[in-house]
């Protein structure tokens, strides 16, 4: 920010602010792809040194270090570590035959069409030609299921990753046995081996576990989610019953495009989330940060007891909490619909009017959500320097304007990232829209594929998952949108944050 | 100073008593209004009169017969233990792997630190629940007689345990390094520096993690939901799904006055776990926020 900003007015002020954040997010957005593309660099530059690494050695190397390069741990063996050279050795035994008995056919099943856009598998499942006499009519063949295969294929994709980091850890260690041994340097035996995984090598015991679950779960699962936004899998294409296709950047275009019924529910369900996002996320804010310094204030007594029944609805489940304001509100009979009609005479209309629910469901949000930022404000509102406001009374400043002067900028100052990654949880509310509205009310003209007036991209994703509507491609794709919303928002963290190490001063 | 207080012309007085008046009165309206919705939770379950709407705030006719119900002819009790177990179980897996994996994030520099900091800040940013399709296949291969169980649920919600070890690193980081490497000088190993030195000295984090962990499938309805989708045998169900399905229409008139009593029984100890625990809860809240 340059020194003009002081002289501009409040008006142009707002615009500069608002011209700040569009540039922030277009850096961010930027940033998001030039962080994957110098990725991708980085692990290509690392490939290449290994190699490098890999040639030198093979060129030092003796004889067992050179065959090492075919079976593994040979250079372990000869040089001294013979369990550890064992257990390469297995290892690689086990992978070969893993490749060989399972992994091999379905890595070749499951890509040999990823380019020219054919099935998955190779036979559907169909009534067989051959009558068969014991069972009376023509069998039922069951053809390849196209699910298991691109799991079991992307499953396999790692178990290769994985066996090339081993073979090349174990040669660059073989290599290094050979050298220490020319030293004249002992290799540690296998039992001093296993005691430094509780010493310099306590990592791999802390982390293993945590990583496989992780790897398991988490990240088969999403890579192969991720491959499904590239096929056409959806209620048509149930497995195992049909078999499913590549189709490239179909599903991305067909959700992207302007014209058709879909491309139109997508960006509309994409706005209201963005709406819904900043609604939510700066009332809360706001509206918070006031509650605070009110609870704060110098002569509000019984402080605690006030914070503690704020804080009372985040203690209660939400799907309590919200199930039951979803029924307060029901058109039906809610008590809370009934209270607005006898005293206003207006019926309000929460889902079955789209607008009214949206409103509805915001103020909810409200209740739900100002006590958090209370809390985090009220840790916030102590460590502002008490020396800040005695300098402003002195100077004879209004509450007010010590508000708008010390305390706003302060806040905003250290709770930047905050907003913005309650920002990205917002986007990702599934409890309080789903437990609320259930995504309602829906309007046939506006929407399709199962979406509704109130639906937000994640509860969109869930009711494509499951169900009636169910449309795991479109899923898919949604949640990768999704993702690149929150991973350029966070980029705009990680910008401002190491700006703030930067400055490291609050004026 | 103390003098310039006590001195306060009238008008200065006038204007502070006016001020801390208005302010004690609009709290105290906020939060009264903050309170109405747990407070008709909480009255309706001992509504007598029968279906889902009543045209007053509190009952006509006052009775325990919800929560009588609710133990002899539902079968809230089995979700109740349903939930315990798994909140019990998961909360021990997830805090053992995220507490590991915090430390050895925070303090051995290993080689490929960096790199798997990195991909697990990029999982983070998927949405938890777009993976949920394919590993409901997954445990359907792993598990081909049972998968819709409760290990299903307990591994759905404690295997992705070390994406969470933000909060914890966080809390080792201001642990002073030189404690570990005296530890070490006198020839204590990785291991038992953890064990005995950083553990002990962790309780906030711990406790800040085994409570969310064990809270979280109390409050989850999304997981469960799916995992458990078609399945006829309500007995398996959690408290918050079979809850969820007695507020649907067919059943809602019903069982409304039931689903309020559950409600009750199911809120209060996690109410009072929250309360006790809350210094915690704003020291991990306000930790993670300010750090960003």
């Amino acid at each position: 920010m340059n020194s003009d900003y002081y002289l501009m007015s409040p008006g142009k002020r707002f615009l500069h602010k608002c011209k700040d954040a569009a540039v922030g997010f277009g850096r961010g957005f930027c940033g998001f792809w030039v962080a994957l593309g110098r990725g991708f660099l980085r692990i290509t530059r690392t490939c290449i040194d290994t190699l490098k690494q890999i040639g030198v050695d093979w060129w030092h190397g003796d004889l067992a270090t050179k065959a090492s390069y075919f079976v593994l741990g040979l250079s372990h063996i000869a040089h001294g570590q013979i369990i550890r050279g064992l257990i390469y050795l297995a290892l690689e035994l086990l992978f070969i035959g893993y490749m060989v008995a399972f992994g091999g056919h379905f890595l070749v099943m499951c890509f040999e069409n990823f380019f020219t856009g054919g099935n998955i598998g190779r036979t559907e499942t169909h009534v067989s030609d051959v009558w068969d006499d014991n069972l009376g009519e023509y069998p039922k063949i069951e053809g390849d299921n196209s699910f298991l295969i691109l799991l079991y294929g992307i499953l396999t994709l790692f178990v290769v990753l994985f066996f090339i980091i081993v073979y090349f850890i174990s040669i660059r260690e073989g290599a290094k046995l050979e050298k220490n041994k020319k030293q004249g340097i002992k290799p540690d035996n296998f039992a001093r081996d296993l005691g430094r995984l509780s010493d310099d090598r306590f990592h791999i015991t802390l982390l293993s576990l945590p990583m496989l679950g992780l790897f398991m779960f988490t990240i088969v699962p999403l890579v192969t989610m991720i491959f499904i936004a590239f096929t056409n899998y959806d209620a048509n294409h149930e497995v195992p019953e049909h078999l499913f296709q590549w189709v490239g950047f179909k599903n991305f275009v067909e959700l992207f495009s302007m014209e058709s019924k879909l491309g139109n529910t997508f960006w509309r369900v994409l706005g209201w989330t963005l709406i819904w996002a900043v609604l939510a996320t700066f009332s809360n804010y706001f509206l918070g940060m006031l509650l605070a310094i009110l609870i704060n204030k110098k002569g509000i007594r019984c402080k605690k007891l006030f914070r503690t029944m704020f804080v009372s609805t985040i203690a209660v489940p939400q799907f309590v909490s919200l199930l039951i304001m979803s029924k307060m509100l029901d058109v039906d009979g809610g008590i809370i619909t009934q209270f607005i009609q006898s005293v206003f005479g207006y019926k309000m209309q929460f889902g079955l009017d789209i607008t009214t629910t949206r409103i509805a469901i915001v103020i909810v949000n409200m209740w739900v959500g100002i006590p958090y930022s209370m809390l985090m404000c009220s840790g916030i509102l102590m460590n502002i320097p008490a020396d800040l406001y005695e300098s402003a009374k002195m100077d004879g400043a209004s509450p007010f304007h010590t508000f708008v002067k010390i305390t706003l900028p302060y806040m905003l100052f250290v709770t930047g990232p905050y907003l913005i990654t309650s920002f990205i949880g917002n986007i990702n509310n599934f409890n309080v829209i789903y437990l609320l509205s259930g995504g309602g009310p829906g309007d046939l003209l506006l929407y399709t594929d199962g979406a509704k007036g109130t639906d937000l991209l994640i509860t969109w994703l869930y009711k494509l998952s499951l169900g009636a509507d169910r449309n795991y491609k479109l899923a898919s794709v949604i949640g990768i949108i999704v993702f690149v919303i929150s991973a350029t928002l966070s980029l705009m963290v990680y910008n401002k944050s190491s700006a703030v190490q930067e400055e490291d001063s609050f004026q | 100073m103390k003098n310039s207080v006590e001195k306060l012309s009238g008008g200065m007085r006038f204007r502070r008593i006016v001020g801390n008046t208005l302010g004690h009165t609009v709290l105290s309206v906020l939060s009264v209004l903050w309170l109405v919705p747990l407070a008709y939770l909480l009255v309706q379950s001992f509504r007598a009169e029968p279906g889902a709407w009543s045209p007053t705030f509190f009952p006509v006719t006052w009775t325990l017969d919800n929560y009588v119900r609710l133990f002899t002819e539902t079968k809230f009790l089995s979700w109740y233990g349903n939930t315990f177990l798994i909140a019990v179980c998961s909360c021990f897996i997830t805090t053992a792997f995220s507490l590991s994996v915090a430390y050895a994030f925070s303090r051995i520099k290993f080689g490929a630190r960096k790199p798997m900091m990195n991909v697990m800040l990029i999982l983070g940013m998927f949405p938890g629940f777009m993976s949920m399709s394919a590993v409901y296949f997954l445990l359907k291969v792993l598990m081909p007689n049972n998968f819709q169980s409760l290990l299903s649920l307990i591994i759905v919600y404690s295997a992705g345990a070390a994406l969470s070890y933000y909060i914890a690193k966080g809390f080792f980081d201001t642990i002073p390094a030189n404690l570990d490497d005296a530890a070490r000088l006198d020839g204590a190993s990785r291991a038992q520096v953890f064990f005995k030195i950083i553990l002990p000295l962790s309780k906030p984090t711990i406790i800040y993690t085994a409570l969310t962990s064990f809270i979280a499938p109390w409050c989850d309805y999304i997981f469960v939901s799916y995992i458990m989708s078609g399945v006829p045998d309500t007995a398996m169900y959690t408290v918050s799904l079979g809850m969820y399905k007695w507020l649907e229409r067919e059943m809602i008139q019903e069982y409304f006055t039931t689903f309020c009593a559950a409600a009750v029984i199911v809120a209060v100890p996690i109410t009072v776990l929250f309360m006790w625990l809350q210094k915690y809860y704003v020291q991990g809240v306000t930790g993670g926020a300010v750090k960003g």
